[in-house]
């Protein structure tokens, strides 16, 4: 079996699974938003069942209009607010709370070998941590959050090989950005992606993170990493709790196997409107921009911070241009500041944020006008996404967020940087 | 059961943001909803579309997001089905939960324009398009699916589960 398989099989009870497979699978958390939470609640009460089948195993996270953007978000922060306190489940208020994806793993609340449903697409980032996390519906959350358990068709695993040393300024974003636009977005469709290869071994935890965030961008049910020295650092400094590290067999035959030198690859940038558009940093030509947004379950995670601050530092963000820094939770902003990157991004001409999904999903907090253009280390580039349908959406790692925001132009960190 | 209406055609990966743009996503009221659906890629959607019409779209429909906002959106604008030719993972089972018809049905897809009159057959999958007289045949539900639907969606489902203590 493979790696999802090991993990689904155990959370089913079974010994064996194959892809294809129906299964009744127990979840060690399940996840919701501000944005998601409301109709789970509400699908939740009509169950009739008066708690959840968990409360310490249930996490809610106001993220992606919180602090409140209008009335009608702080109707919907409520209501989500006054079910987690009355259940007594994990919860996280503005002031302590991120973005739901770099807050959980960073508070040790997902872990190697689990199985993670949550109400936002973007659940599979759990993936970098060997966890099997999917994103699903708000029924499909309340019914999991009443039970403990939720079906699943057991999917096929794409194994993708990644060979080489990667170049300065190329990271988990490029990856993934050159693999989606390899396979297409829907080139992974309901299928597990389990990344490996030497290029992963030496990748940083916030590099995989952002790669797992992303396979939902290929129509991926989930994007899984095998579980090495260095995850085991990560979450044992986090973890509260036992887990369990599955792997996969030698013998596993996966559904397709892709493999990619990366020793050269250039930073990539996705096109609008779709994540698959991608080219190469040298193959862009000159694309002005209005604004720059650095952030995101994505890339707002210190190391993303720390890449854009080293291109900033002592420089200017081009004058007709806004450039938004949002740390992708209390921590991390924290960790930057005693790191001196907020003074050096403020010192820029940076607006920087308090946590929010805001802008990556046209919210607040730097929605584009007609005919504007954004390019920003989010997840999507579709029409309409970050504000007008008439605007656009370009999307790079960080390193090229941070290098377009001084020239005005969408550009390579060599441009900026010797 | 019998679903008749007309055709709204649209490409490959009509994604969440252009079903309903999150920025409508502040409440969850279905009917508040539907006056945005498909806003950002066809403004007159919600003004053209009637009771009983179906969506016909390409490859990967509903890709992007989670929201079940999506398919609640189209529900509520009184759409009776969406045919495609595949749906992404999470529209998929949006919609079967809140229950929504889908059908995947490349045939259909092809021999289909905006505009034609579908009457559709659930049970059987039968799509016919009444306007260029053809039948097309959808890809069956798996079990598990039909016994989903029939039970009446995932809440219902859950809930005698929970009964039967199964």
């Amino acid at each position: 079996m493979k790696l999802a398989e090991k993990i689904l099989a155990a959370h089913a009870g079974k010994g064996k699974v194959a892809p294809g497979d129906l299964v009744s699978v127990r979840v060690d958390l399940v996840l919701a938003n501000d944005i998601t939470a409301p109709i789970a609640i509400k699908e939740f009460e009509r169950i009739g069942v008066r708690k959840v089948f968990d409360p310490k195993k249930v996490v809610m996270v106001p993220d992606h209009f919180v602090p409140n953007k209008d009335i009608a978000s702080a109707e919907q922060a409520k209501m989500m607010r006054e079910f987690a306190l009355k259940q007594g489940l994990i919860y996280f208020e503005v002031g302590q709370m991120g973005i739901e994806h770099v807050l959980l793993p960073e508070e040790g609340l997902v872990l190697p070998g689990d199985v993670v449903i949550g109400a936002d697409s973007h659940t599979c980032t759990y993936g970098a941590v060997g966890a099997f996390a999917t994103g699903m519906g708000s029924t499909d959350i309340a019914s999991a959050m009443a039970c403990g358990e939720i079906w699943m068709k057991i999917p096929p695993t794409i194994k993708f090989v990644y060979h080489g040393k990667l170049p300065r300024w190329v990271g988990g974003k490029d990856l993934i950005l050159y693999t989606i636009g390899d396979i297409g977005v829907d080139g992974a469709l309901y299928a597990a992606m389990e990344f490996v290869g030497d290029s992963i071994a030496a990748l940083s935890m916030d590099g995989r993170f952002t790669m797992a965030n992303m396979a939902i961008e290929a129509g991926g049910k989930a994007g899984i990493f095998r579980v090495d020295d260095r995850t085991l650092e990560y979450v044992n400094l986090r973890a509260k709790r036992p887990y369990r590290v599955y792997e996969p067999d030698e013998e596993a035959e996966y559904s397709r196997t892709i493999e990619y030198d990366v020793s050269r690859l250039e930073p990539q940038v996705a096109f609008p409107h779709l994540p698959s558009n991608t080219k190469a940093i040298s193959q862009v030509g000159n694309i002005e921009i209005d604004q720059v947004v650095i952030g995101s379950c994505t890339n707002g995670r210190l190391e993303d911070l720390q890449v854009a601050s080293q291109i900033l530092k002592g420089r200017r963000v081009h004058p007709r241009l806004r450039c938004i820094v949002i740390p992708g939770s209390q921590r991390v902003y924290l960790e930057a500041m005693r790191e001196g990157l907020i003074e050096t991004f403020i010192n820029a001409g940076v607006a920087v944020s308090t946590p929010t999904c805001g802008p990556c999903l046209g919210g607040y907090m730097g929605v584009l006008a007609a005919g504007e253009r954004c390019l920003a280390t989010t997840n999507r580039n579709f029409v309409g996404r970050m504000g007008s349908p008439q605007s656009e959406v370009y999307l790079a790692n960080p390193a090229v967020a941070a290098a377009s925001a001084i020239l005005g132009r969408i550009a390579s960190p060599e441009e900026v940087v010797n | 059961m019998k679903l008749r209406g007309k055709v709204h055609k649209y490409g490959a990966n009509v994604d969440t943001d252009a079903i309903i743009p999150a920025r409508y996503l502040n409440v969850s009221d279905p009917a508040q909803l539907a006056r945005h659906c498909m806003e950002d890629i066809d403004k007159r959607f919600a003004e053209m579309v009637r009771p009983g019409d179906f969506i016909v779209a390409d490859s990967n429909f509903g890709c992007g997001s989670s929201r079940e906002h999506a398919p609640l959106a189209i529900k509520a604008a009184g759409v009776s089905g969406v045919i495609a030719r595949s749906f992404a993972r999470i529209f998929y089972r949006n919609a079967i939960n809140i229950g929504l018809p889908i059908l995947e049905c490349d045939e259909a897809v092809v021999g289909t324009e905006s505009g034609d009159v579908l009457e559709v057959e659930l049970a059987i999958g039968e799509i016919r398009n009444l306007t260029k007289n053809k039948v097309f045949k959808a890809k069956p539900y798996p079990d598990f699916m039909l016994e989903l639907i029939s039970a009446g969606g995932l809440i219902e489902h859950t809930r005698r589960r929970l009964k039967t203590g199964g």
